[in-house]
């Protein structure tokens, strides 16, 4: 099979691999780059566990082909903490207790991020609205909202 | 398993000639939103998948000379709620796309692809149908213009020739006194399939009646519906409540449903009335104020 050479660049650092045209974004990201923080729920986009941002944008993972990240600019759940210092929306979910499995965690705060980059102070249902593409099964989301409101609370803060 | 070819062609050209040429089954890719998973899942197991992505007229928004809006097929959802101006211009045709998925979903998701993946409850394209947009078409043997309505024939069957894709969308310059709606009825709010799905456009004379409109049912029969009937019972009418009443009689008896899981041939005969109602009750208020 013909594997096309792809350079990508992922939370700033390039990355080149061969790929496969039926790899998607996800594969390769966790196969090729070994970036395993992005998760894999359900591989048809209604679950968002694989969110992260391809050239600024959300999308889901799964649904990218992997050829796709070619030339482009990639963020992922992997690039969010700087060092040792957590970014406040993942500070909260931890002190609040935003997650609990954790498997849809990466997708929800890569998703959450991208809002609060857009409009620092979203309301309840604004938030609620824009997670909606993120599906978890523990904690029934209460948790997750509100460490979402109180990160964006800190961050306009600060 | 058939070997997989992957292009992302620059221009409209060089997409014609690899889509013309393909030996086996190939597939157009805008946000890749229902392609990727047909083809996981593989219900499809194309040959070739050509990313139109690349090429700039795919991803243009254009306010043109005569006041209409041109905008290329794989524009994403995101983009184009995003855009004031257009959203001004067109809030029914944004409430028809903003439907379509999650965030991420629409950060790739494109009325092309609404369009041409020719789901029956596409979300986009009832007001797509209502505002009157064509869309441009370009294949082996040249260009073409067609109606909305025009593409999608029935569940993923679209009148696209071998070769062909769509470009753009053209709408209309918006007439004063004018204005379009969508609603859908889902069991939740977000990240559901249209049970039923209105769209409504409709054009008020000096006097507030009505001079033109036209009313869309998605989801309730194989392919979209446009409603003579129910244009009829808007047109020359204040849209007053008798008018209103016609109007939703004319859009349950113009249902030609199936039961699913998501509903019941009655529910969905039922709901189309109701909700045609209320999105011309929205298209009427936009109307007022335009």
């Amino acid at each position: 099979m013909a594997r096309k050479h792809v350079a990508t660049t992922v939370n700033g650092d390039t990355y080149e691999f061969l790929c496969d045209a039926e790899q998607t974004l996800l594969d390769v990201l966790r196969d090729e780059m070994f970036l395993t923080g992005s998760k894999e729920g359900c591989s048809s986009g209604d679950c968002g566990a694989c969110s992260v941002m391809l050239e600024g944008k959300l999308v889901c993972s799964c649904l990218v082909l992997g050829i796709e990240a070619d030339g482009k600019t990639i963020d992922t759940i992997e690039g969010m903490a700087d060092g040792e210092t957590l970014h406040p929306l993942q500070q909260k979910f931890l002190e609040e207790n935003g997650l609990q499995c954790g498997i849809c965690t990466p997708g929800i705060l890569i998703a959450a991020r991208a809002l609060l980059e857009r409009n620092p102070d979203p309301s309840e249902i604004e938030v609620r609205y824009w997670l909606a593409g993120n599906l978890c099964r523990c904690t029934g989301y209460d948790k997750i909202i509100r460490s979402v409101l109180d990160a964006a609370a800190d961050m306009r803060g600060a | 398993m058939v070997d997989l070819q992957y292009e992302a062609p620059g221009s409209l050209d060089a997409a014609v000639a690899l889509l013309a040429n393909a030996e086996g089954e190939a597939r157009v890719m805008a946000g890749g939103t229902d392609l990727v998973v047909q083809m996981r899942s593989d219900m499809i197991e194309p040959a070739l998948v050509v990313d139109i992505k690349n090429i700039p007229e795919m991803g243009a928004i254009t306010h043109e000379a005569d006041g209409g809006w041109r905008v290329g097929a794989a524009v994403t959802g995101m983009e184009l709620c995003d855009h004031a101006e257009f959203k001004a211009a067109w809030p029914g045709v944004i409430e028809g796309v903003a439907l379509i998925g999650s965030i991420q979903i629409k950060g790739r998701a494109s009325m092309g692809g609404n369009l041409c993946n020719a789901s029956p409850a596409a979300d986009s394209v009832p007001p797509l149908i209502a505002s009157g947009a064509t869309v441009h078409i370009i294949g082996p043997n040249g260009e073409r213009d067609a109606a909305v309505e025009d593409i999608a024939t029935g569940p993923g069957q679209t009148s696209l020739e071998k070769g062909e894709l769509v470009v753009w969308f053209k709408f209309p310059p918006r007439p004063a006194h004018s204005g379009d709606a969508y609603q859908r009825f889902t069991p939740r709010t977000e990240m559901d399939i249209a049970v039923v799905g209105v769209g409504v456009d409709l054009t008020l004379d000096d006097a507030g009646i009505c001079s033109a409109a036209r009313v869309v049912l998605g989801a309730v029969a194989a392919k979209m519906l446009v409603v003579a009937e129910c244009a009829d019972a808007l047109v020359g009418t204040p849209v007053d409540d008798a008018a209103l009443e016609n109007l939703a009689k004319a859009a349950s008896a113009a249902c030609r449903p199936i039961d699913d899981k998501r509903g019941t041939k009655e529910f969905r005969i039922k709901v189309a009335g109701v909700l045609a109602r209320r999105v011309a009750q929205q298209a009427l208020a936009r109307a007022r104020q335009n």
